[in-house]
């Protein structure tokens, strides 16, 4: 164990990268350098390159141009096998993609060095493995059982396994892309002491994630990236948050969260007694008024997903749903919709939007039925390309035509196309569940200021998310989640961040 | 907290920005042969083929012989019209072929063996072969078994039913009974134009035709689509996902009903697992189909075309005297072929 922190800092560069791939130059010039023992954050707005550069480092992308240097060799990587034999390991965001759910935990920490390690050996050692296994979760001072299956692990112990996977071979660089994402509170600060832990132990660790409250957390020095290109390169004591935000937008930010004018009305949506059949929302009951933005603020796993796609009849449910007065019968979607809720859910490329279809049809989908001639049969394709352009300029969406596919656009583009459909279907209740996951900060505002639009309307909004900054930036009022239940409700004029935490975490 | 924090900023060095990026402009596009390929391939292929048969032999261009090739496909293309429903709602629907065998067993039955005019002979065996669609949708929608696998499964139980309802024999005019007797009942004469050109062609046409209308034109067909692109999105849009993928194993039982129906028309009985050889055919023509004019996605029209293309290929090969054992070969080459391009694409 000590051995290994008391080697000498090995340094990473790369030098002069370029890519290009057909229609886009996708990294232009781009220097990158870090070593062992540091944790280096890698900073852009969507699309800026992040993910692109670190696929260029652990060899997904051949065809680059520029130079990779370790401790001041020349390192040719032109494949996976390369990267990880020169100890350059990355823990990808979508955990599931990189385990094999029907092993145990073990096998899949030894999956890499079974693969590459074992030479000529034919018979495993279940025995050894199992050890060695342990041997990893121990220098992590991580505990999961080794013989649990991996598709029966929580997310924050999926990840975990990941990372000793990486470190179970020699591993001098980590990449973790977006790591605390999904994770809750306590989770992330776990995952903190492990990333401590290994610049402890002379690893070189590289940060990339959206939160910058984090990065000024866990991380010593920053590289900034904007539209495929290097900006700065700083140590982190020399930056401040603004000026971060400052380099990744390439100008200033404006006011971050728009403040609408609305004021308040009567209750448009009232839930009561609510409960949904697989107990992960028990006995909710709040209401929201006209021109009112409500939050629900929560941890990961609080249950808030759930709330949205019950009251939206997605999920089986029992309680009541009040509309105007009126009692709601929802038991699938397509009623929620014809009694005017909107759902913007969080998996946006798996739920929010039809990726293979055009912009066009996704703004139309909603509300199809109208556009049509013929009782609302026979398509009217002059209709909805009016309506989708009209639209398309409305939101901003940065699209090279209607037509175009919604899988080429960016992924804040993709969102305003998922708001968009639900925006020309006219509702009177919007459900947003974390609308702002994985947009840039540009979208992001865009996207706020579309809330606050839509409240002015007279338009209620409900807004589910974690991120406790934003809940505090837009909403009116908000209710704290936890476990499933509601466990406070709050005027966010007279609250704060720190209290909203307090609650989401079980205080009470 | 961060956002707090982001008004009072500090400026940046001008040094440090590199201002916007000029070079983010498209690289110049080259003329994309794989493209042009996938989007006109089975066309030019058609054409090809008909210039190469036409050379090759004397009697493949004449008028009688293209009657005869677009008499062929027709029981293929309106069972694969069925096929392609199934498939637009991302479903795919095995059960095709023996669900046309029962409806050819049922209408040759209600004929010979009962003697019924022909609307109720029809009606008869649509009925019971929208019994097998409600089958595949009601155990593919409530217990969530995936398409492939169910309609497998109901493929074997509907070509037992088709058996067993036929006692396992070739049902025609003039059968010897069980008890000995010989069946008193005649195929009507209306009937039999079902299966004579130009009826056989027209119905075919026609087929093809309001599908592509229903898939292309029609509000039902976008949804269909749209199911069949993204399920969950499609259910989270308010679309009644269950209702229309239910529509679709209907209307994909309702064309194999009618494929099996012509298909009794055009030979006359009924003979043992009848509809079971156009599966594969129906198939490769649905898959063939996808690419044609780059649609990437089930459609009629290229469907129809799929048909075309294996349909000529029969013909030609017959009359180049390749032995009809070896042409499961071609079709199977096709076939993958085909599939080869819509994979090779996805990527």
């Amino acid at each position: 164990m000590k051995s290994m922190s008391t080697g000498e800092p090995l340094q990473l560069e790369m030098r002069h990268i370029s890519i290009e791939f057909p229609g886009v130059k996708a990294l232009d010039d781009v220097q990158f350098t870090t070593s062992t023992g540091t944790v280096h954050a890698l900073v852009g707005a969507n699309g800026a390159g992040k993910s692109t550069l670190m696929k260029v480092l652990t060899g997904v992308y051949p065809h680059y141009t520029g130079e990779i240097r370790i401790g001041g060799r020349k390192a040719d990587i032109r494949s996976p096998r390369d990267a990880k034999d020169l100890g350059i390991q990355i823990v990808h965001q979508e955990v599931d993609t990189a385990l094999v759910s029907y092993l145990t935990v073990g096998e899949n920490i030894m999956l890499d060095r079974m693969i590459h390690d074992h030479g000529k050996k034919q018979w495993v050692n279940w025995p050894a493995l199992y050890r060695q296994a342990q041997q990893v979760l121990d220098r992590l001072n991580v505990r999961i059982p080794l013989r649990k299956r991996v598709d029966e692990l929580s997310l924050a112990e999926k990840q975990m396994t990941l990372i000793a996977r990486a470190i179970a071979r020699d591993c001098r660089f980590l990449i973790l892309d977006e790591p605390t994402a999904p994770l809750s509170h306590s989770e992330t600060e776990e995952l903190f002491r492990v990333v401590r832990d290994l610049k402890a132990r002379n690893v070189g660790v590289i940060f990339i994630s959206h939160r910058l409250p984090e990065l000024f957390e866990i991380c010593d020095e920053m590289t900034i990236m904007r539209d495929g290109r290097f900006v700065i390169r700083e140590a982190i004591r020399n930056l401040t948050p603004g000026q971060v935000v400052e380099y990744m937008l390439g100008r200033k930010l404006e006011q971050q969260f728009p403040k609408h004018r609305a004021t308040p009305g009567e209750p448009a949506l009232v839930v009561k007694n609510f409960s949904d059949d697989s107990g992960k929302v028990k006995n909710v009951s709040f209401y929201v008024r006209k021109g009112e933005v409500v939050g629900i603020a929560g941890l990961v796993g609080a249950g808030k997903t759930e709330l949205c796609k019950a009251i939206f009849g997605h999920t089986k449910a029992s309680g009541e749903r009040i509309l105007n007065g009126k009692p709601l019968k929802i038991r699938t979607p397509t009623d929620a919709v014809r009694a005017g809720l909107a759902l913007v859910p969080e998996e946006r490329r798996k739920e929010g939007v039809l990726v293979e279809e055009s912009v066009a049809t996704n703004i139309t989908t909603v509300v199809l039925s109208r556009l049509c001639r013929f009782f609302g049969t026979v398509l009217d394709f002059g209709l909805e390309r009016t309506l989708s352009r009209r639209m398309i300029d409305d939101l901003g969406i940065k699209t090279p035509s209607e037509a175009a596919l919604v899988r080429n656009l960016s992924g804040g583009n993709q969102q305003k196309v998922a708001i968009g459909k639900w925006l020309v279907a006219d509702a009177e209740v919007y459900i947003f569940d974390e609308p702002t996951k994985g947009v840039d900060v540009g979208a992001k505002r865009d996207i706020f200021q579309l809330i606050a639009r839509l409240v002015e309307q007279g338009k209620s909004v409900i807004y589910a998310s974690c991120e406790l900054s934003e809940i505090m930036g837009i909403t009116d009022r908000v209710y704290v989640m936890y476990d499933g239940m509601i466990v406070k409700e709050l005027e966010t004029a007279n609250t704060n961040e720190e209290e909203l935490l307090f609650y989401s975490t079980g205080g009470k | 907290m961060s956002d707090s924090n982001i008004e009072k900023t500090v400026h940046p060095s001008p040094e440090a920005d590199p201002g916007p990026a000029p070079n983010r402009r498209p690289s110049v596009s080259r003329f994309e042969w794989f493209q042009f390929f996938y989007r006109y391939g089975t066309i030019i292929t058609i054409v090809l083929l008909i210039l190469f048969f036409g050379l090759a032999t004397d009697s493949f261009l004449q008028g009688q012989n293209i009657i005869n090739i677009l008499r062929s496909i027709s029981i293929v293309t309106i069972i694969a019209i069925g096929l392609t429903i199934s498939l637009s709602v991302g479903g795919f629907d095995l059960s095709v072929g023996s669900t046309a065998s029962l409806a050819c067993a049922v209408v040759m039955s209600m004929f010979v063996w009962y003697a019924q005019p022909t609307w109720i002979g029809v009606l008869a065996a649509i009925g019971t072969c929208l019994l097998v669609g409600v089958l595949n949708s009601l155990l593919i929608i409530r217990f969530k078994i995936p398409d492939m696998l169910l309609t497998l499964a109901v493929m074997f139980v509907i070509q037992g039913v088709a058996l067993t309802y036929s006692r396992g024999a070739t049902i025609s005019q003039n059968m010897v009974m069980p008890d000995g007797s010989f069946a008193a009942g005649q195929i009507p004469k209306l009937f039999t134009k079902f299966g004579q050109v130009p009826g056989i062609i027209i119905i075919m046409l026609v087929i093809v035709l309001l599908v592509h209308l229903f898939l292309n034109y029609t509000r039902h067909g976008r949804y269909m689509y749209v199911i069949g692109g993204n399920m969950e999105a499609a259910r989270l849009s308010g679309i009644p996902v269950n209702r229309y993928r239910v529509a679709a194993y209907l209307l994909s039982s309702l064309f194999a009903a009618i494929g099996g129906i012509i298909l009794a028309a055009r030979i006359m009985r009924a003979e043992v697992n009848a509809g079971a050889p156009y599966l594969m055919d129906a198939v490769a023509a649905a898959f063939i189909g996808f690419s044609v004019f780059g649609a990437g996605k089930p459609n009629a029209l290229g469907t129809f075309f799929g048909a075309v293309l294996i349909g000529i290929l029969q013909n030609g090969l017959v009359m180049m005297s390749v032995p009809y054992y070896a042409m499961d070969i071609v079709k199977g080459g096709v076939l993958a072929f085909a599939l080869a391009l819509t994979y090779y694409r996805k990527r």
